[in-house]
């Protein structure tokens, strides 16, 4: 690990002001991805900015009966949290299928949103990498690439977003709420992630001086009808080769309502509200989950060892939207799938 | 070549040399002095000769490095000392008390719950942050909720079971 100089931040300004005056700094909260990137000589700050210590820890209920997440919040308190568990179990369950506790208890919220790719390319700083040195070119594209993207790739870029969490979030029409040089401003969850581009070093739409204060929940939670259902190389504590997160909301057998987002495919948590629409009106049943399968992944590309994925993400939202429209979400702790 | 890699701005930076860090661990006030890149662990072990408290991966996927920080289980290689200014840390040094074996300590000798003994520190930390979570009520939910202690002798059988007995004492 580098030599680096540490500071702690006063509060969410004091954090802003340190930021601005030194961009080769990086905000530092769990750590858990951070310092593992630092150790492997990835990230070399020139300071961190402890911001651990910020009020920004609770989770409130809004007026208009949604929840506010301070960015702060470990992602166990989060998953556990009685309001979460109540009305956002699709939330809870996708939190608890990433990480181990131990990490989990360290997490938070906010750096949840900002952990970097597990590409191996990006870790291994002896190979090209076009997210950690630009121009570089990307290892993966003709590499080993079987936990990569199918959706949304670029030649430049064909890492994943690792986050089970964010796909929950993204699925659940979240609010990222930031603080800057420049004010505070609010974002849709699904415009905060971006896809790669030519500039896969920038992985969200962030201002280099700014920070993540909280992330907002709208009152529908999809609390009866949801689940999170992740496939992944070993039955706990591995990153998702595909995943999913379905929410409906159903009139008798009819959708009145549904939100689809996948994690493990692309650069974003990949939420695809043209499936979403195409669902709308139509009675929940396999053939009508199949199509919606066809519509998320018309574009999908499949590389030389990831092209497995294509026809397992539609498996997986077949099965996931059935769960979903049975009211038997998955578990995350009793593996099988139903 | 990696490591020639400059800093963005390529300004030599001014690193304040130790940072006075004081812990509490297993009850006891310590003070050091510690870089700033100082983990958690490297406190424990090269600081503090608590030595009990293993580097596995020193990535946070192998979970030997468990310990309590303010009564919750985190992986001690992936945060730093200075963080942790001021927090109670309890490693497996600190478990038994005037003698006694803390009653995980017990279950894993009674259930022979290791083979190498590498992770065991980390696996017991990290059942007693289990345990005091609440959560694990089923051996399935014991084996999920320890996923983050890998045991390459492949003890697991063995250390539900012994999760299991502790449970039922506690």
């Amino acid at each position: 690990m580098i030599n680096f100089q540490y500071a702690r931040a006063s509060d969410v300004a004091d954090a802003v002001r340190m930021m601005a005056a030194d961009p080769t700094a990086k905000f530092i909260a769990g750590g858990t991805n951070l310092i593992d990137l630092m150790k492997e000589d990835v990230e070399r700050p020139s300071r961190l900015i402890d911001i651990s210590r910020l009020p920004l820890n609770s989770v409130e209920e809004t007026a208009d009966g949604g929840l506010r997440i301070g960015a702060l919040v470990p992602n166990s308190d989060l998953a556990y949290h009685p309001l979460v568990a109540q009305r956002y179990p699709l939330l809870a369950s996708a939190i608890l299928a990433g990480a181990s506790q131990q990490l989990r208890n360290m997490a938070s919220t906010g750096g949840n949103l900002l952990q970097r790719t597990r590409c191996a390319y990006f870790y291994d700083t002896a190979t090209p990498c076009n997210k950690r040195e630009p121009g570089s070119g990307c290892s993966a594209r003709n590499g080993l690439n079987r936990m990569h993207a199918i959706l949304g790739t670029s030649e430049s870029c064909i890492a994943t977003h690792p986050s089970d969490m964010c796909v929950a979030l993204a699925a659940l029409d979240a609010k990222v709420h930031v603080a800057g040089s420049a004010g505070e401003r609010a974002m849709a969850f699904t415009d905060f992630h971006r896809l790669p581009g030519t500039t896969p070093q920038h992985d969200a739409n962030l201002q280099p001086d700014e920070i993540v204060t909280a992330v907002e929940l709208p009152a529908q939670g999809f609390a009866k009808n949801y689940t999170y259902l992740k496939i992944r190389d070993r039955l706990s504590y591995a990153f998702a080769l595909v995943s999913v997160a379905a929410a409906l909301e159903l009139d008798g057998n009819t959708i009145k309502q549904a939100r689809l987002a996948l994690g493990g495919v692309a650069h974003k948590p990949w939420r695809d509200t043209g499936a979403e629409a195409g669902l709308r009106g139509q009675t929940a049943n396999r053939a009508t989950f199949a199509h919606a399968a066809d519509l998320v992944l018309r574009d999908a590309k499949g590389l030389a060892h990831n092209a497995f994925k294509i026809e397992l993400a539609r498996k997986v939202i077949v099965r996931a939207l059935t769960q979903a429209a049975r009211g038997t979400p998955q578990s995350q702790s009793n593996k099988k799938i139903r | 070549m990696a490591l020639a890699r400059k800093r963005a701005t390529g300004e030599p930076i001014q690193v304040p040399e130790k940072i006075a860090v004081s812990l509490i661990v297993n009850g006891v006030e310590r003070r050091l002095d510690v870089a700033p890149w100082t983990t958690l662990l490297d406190a424990l072990r090269d600081h503090l000769d608590l030595t009990g408290t293993k580097k596995g991966c020193d990535h946070g996927q192998c979970g030997a490095c468990t310990v309590l920080a303010d009564g919750r289980r985190i992986n001690s290689c992936l945060t730093l000392a200075v963080m942790k200014d001021g927090a109670k840390i309890t490693t497996i040094e600190g478990l038994a008390t005037e003698g006694v074996l803390h009653p995980l300590q017990q279950a894993f000798i009674d259930h022979d719950a290791f083979q190498c003994g590498y992770c065991t520190p980390g696996q017991i930390c990290s059942a007693v942050g289990l345990i005091a979570e609440g959560k694990a009520k089923t051996a399935d939910e014991i084996r999920e909720l320890m996923s983050g202690n890998i045991c390459r002798c492949g003890a697991y059988p063995n250390i539900v079971a012994a999760i299991l007995q502790a449970m039922g004492q506690s």
